[in-house]
């Protein structure tokens, strides 16, 4: 707004403002409740009064509390890292890192920060709180009830770190297969202008509407009996597809795949066709010169739809739901399960720890991949 | 691109949407007309109890499946046409309901509670979710260029989230004397039970889908918002238009396709309702039509799905589909042929 016509008068600019903070507020609060909730004992968890859920006298009560020294400290060893994460990290990947395997140095550099900041925060920190607390009198008294012991209950206990490997299996294989499949595709129905390709798209359209309880009960008898009817094929241990991630990661990655296709069309829509044909006259054929020209430019649209993959197959509840038995289980479908199982508060604290667990990691998404999310958004909207 | 280079790069992704989307479509289309059952068979069963000088005993006829050799069940499919529609659409009783005229008897079948649920779900978030987009939109976009980046962080958040586990943590903040449903009794100083009736279930619910797609609808309102002539604007103040009428003419005219799009996508997901029906346990009280096929779908106690009823469900709710994509599909159609 840089038109001295098109100022806005300060009581708008303010009213404004005012109400841009109350959608921050209650776009954040449920997600930040559910943490605070999540780090107290079940009384305080579900006490009607809002204050009680934050400052949690029970769990303090119950002799598991942080001082204001332990919140200082902690919030300073949050702090380092944030600045070591964002500051230190990307100079020092940029001065080890020759050219072309940048990648690897910043998957390196991200996880010793984050084995140093596990180190810090949960092994030395306490350790040396142990010792200072008794000393800083009044500073050092727990003020704050917090305890961890429903994450330790969810992930120990209830085997959920085995529902975490489930989620890992099926989402790295829907991103993948999905890439690898969806790129291709998306440069073939970019590059040709034919009326097949207009029918894909619109094909790919009309899927992409389906509700995927349609397609799930198309596949649950099949899957059921496949044994059966793939011993012919594979002789006698022909699987039951029932219950395998593969077979799940291949029904998302088709359930994805209109999405996809069309999103990585936009993209390389996007990427001039001047640069392709300039390689087809040096004599590449169509292979190479998606391979030694557009593989090069295309991460950006590649990392992006990989991401709406990744969220796919990381929040689905229905599919995984039906086709995976109990061993096999993903996370949504089992804290679900917690949910609707347990009827005691204690057990629903561990739901929602379980619930936090499993929100934390997209959260860290977003903060990392904040703009490729939204010129995801975008770049679908402007040109569909 | 001749044929060839083009079918090599598409092929693999159309091999997997014919395998994986057309083909269980057929199929389900062909399942719905058939009912797999296991054969039964009568069989006189004598049962004695131990009694005092003789044993008493009974004869009756079981009705139980037959089994195989292997003591596995014996099924069999056999045609039955229309029936597992019948089964699920109920049409006597539905058809003496509303000549009846009354509402009760036709919300006690199934899919027409279903129905009813899913239409007025998607039709009332559909002007909540564009008018709540557009809003936030325009307050980011009057935000100093400083703070939009955390606020679009912030509203990313509802987006992302797992929408089952939105669903729960709205679920916990109202379920018993949750925080908000406390203050909510506070001010208006009566007893209130959230979860006690359809009505405020189908609220929360709507509330839910509202703060879950509105970032979505104002980032995508946002990026719109940054390409609108500033010139236009400019000349509209000149000509003493006032915000409301510069917001009327020139801004919302210059979004009407995003509008348009994010409608679109907006009634196919909110028409696919489910993650609600299961986040706040409502079934009791409301359900929508996909949570119908899941709940066919799901094994009962003996540990049998009614797949035929699944199915005839689901090309029911199909046709819901279809007439939801006919007035885009046919704007597409005419965009393609004016294109060429």
């Amino acid at each position: 707004m840089s038109s001295r016509a098109l100022r806005q008068p300060f009581s708008l600019r303010l009213t404004s403002n005012i109400f841009l903070a109350l959608w921050c507020l209650i776009a954040a609060f449920p997600i930040f409740w559910i943490v605070v909730m999540s780090f107290k004992s079940p009384v305080d968890a579900f006490d009607s009064n809002a204050l009680n859920v934050i400052f949690g006298p029970a769990t303090l009560g119950g002799g598991k509390g942080l001082s204001l020294l332990d919140i200082v400290l902690g919030i300073a060893v949050i702090w380092a890292t944030i600045v070591v994460a964002t500051k230190t990290l990307p100079s020092m990947v940029k001065s080890y890192s020759g050219p072309g395997q940048e990648w690897f140095v910043w998957v390196i550099g991200a996880l010793v920060v984050l084995v140093g900041f596990l180190l810090a925060f949960f092994v030395i920190l306490p350790a040396i709180l142990n010792v200072l607390n008794p000393w800083f009198g009044p500073l050092g008294r727990d003020v704050l009830g917090l305890t961890t012991e429903h994450y330790k209950t969810v992930w120990i206990d209830r085997g959920f770190s085995n529902n975490f490997k489930n989620s890992l299996i099926v989402t790295t294989g829907v991103v993948t297969v999905s890439l690898t499949v969806g790129t291709l595709a998306g440069y073939g129905l970019a590059r040709s202008g034919s009326t097949l390709a207009f029918w894909i798209l619109i094909v790919a359209l009309v899927f992409r509407a389906l509700p995927h309880s349609v397609l799930v009960a198309g596949y649950l008898p099949v899957f059921v009996n496949s044994a059966e009817w793939l011993a012919p094929i594979l002789g006698e241990n022909a699987p039951t597809l029932y219950g395998k991630p593969f077979a799940v990661i291949a029904v998302l990655v088709a359930i994805n795949q209109p999405f996809t296709i069309w999103m990585l069309r936009s993209f390389f829509q996007n990427i001039p066709a001047e640069l392709d044909e300039a390689a087809r006259v040096d004599g590449c054929s169509h292979f190479q010169a998606f391979r030694r020209v557009i593989m090069p430019v295309m991460w950006p649209g590649v990392i992006t739809t990989g991401l709406f993959s990744f969220l796919l197959a990381y929040n689905d509840f229905l599919v995984t739901a039906l086709l995976l038995d109990a061993q096999n289980q993903t996370m949504v479908p089992a804290i679900v399960g917690m949910f609707n199982r347990e009827t005691t508060t204690t057990d629903q604290v561990v739901a929602v720890a379980a619930a936090v667990s499993i929100t934390a990691p997209l959260i860290f998404l977003v903060l990392i991949f904040q703009r490729q999310i939204v010129s995801g958004l975008t770049a679908g909207a402007v040109k569909g | 691109m001749n044929f060839r280079t083009f079918a090599a790069f598409v092929g693999p992704s159309v091999f997997m949407m014919l395998l994986f989307i057309a083909f269980p479509l057929v199929s389900v289309f062909k399942q719905s007309f058939y009912v797999t059952q296991p054969i039964y068979e009568t069989v006189e069963k004598e049962t004695c109890t131990p009694g005092f000088l003789t044993q008493t005993c009974v004869t009756e006829q079981v009705s139980q499946p037959m089994l195989d050799d292997h003591g596995e069940i014996i099924t069999q499919t056999q045609y039955v046409g229309l029936q597992s529609y019948r089964n699920v659409l109920e049409p006597e009783r539905a058809w003496r309901a509303i000549s009846d005229g009354s509402w009760h008897v036709l919300s006690t079948i199934n899919f027409w509670k279903a129905l009813r649920f899913t239409l007025t779900f998607t039709l009332i978030t559909l002007p909540l979710v564009v008018g709540c987009g557009l809003g936030i939109a325009i307050l980011i976009n009057n935000a100093a260029k400083t703070i939009r980046g955390p606020v679009i962080f912030v509203s990313l958040l509802p987006f992302i989230i797992t929408p089952v586990i939105g669903v729960l943590s709205i679920n916990w903040l109202f379920r018993g004397d949750g925080i908000l449903t406390a203050m909510m009794e506070w001010w208006l100083n009566r007893d209130i039970a959230l979860f006690a009736q359809a009505w405020t279930i189908e609220l929360l619910m709507m509330l839910y889908r509202v703060w879950h797609v509105a970032p979505f609808a104002a980032i995508i309102f946002y990026a719109g918002l940054q390409t609108v002539n500033q010139d236009s604007l400019e000349s509209a103040v000149i000509d003493g238009a006032t915000r409301w009428q510069r917001l009327k003419y020139i801004v919302i005219p210059h979004l009407m396709p995003l509008i348009i799009f994010v409608a679109m996508i907006h009634l196919m997901d909110s028409y696919r309702v489910f993650e609600e029906i299961v986040g706040f346990s409502s079934q009791g009280y409301v359900i929508s039509l996909q949570w119908l096929t899941f709940d066919y779908l799901t094994p009962d106690q003996a540990g049998n799905r009614s797949i035929s009823r699944a199915s005839a469900n689901s090309m029911l709710t199909m046709i819901g589909v279809v007439i939801l994509l006919i007035l885009p599909l046919r704007r597409t159609w005419r965009d393609h042929k004016g294109g060429h």
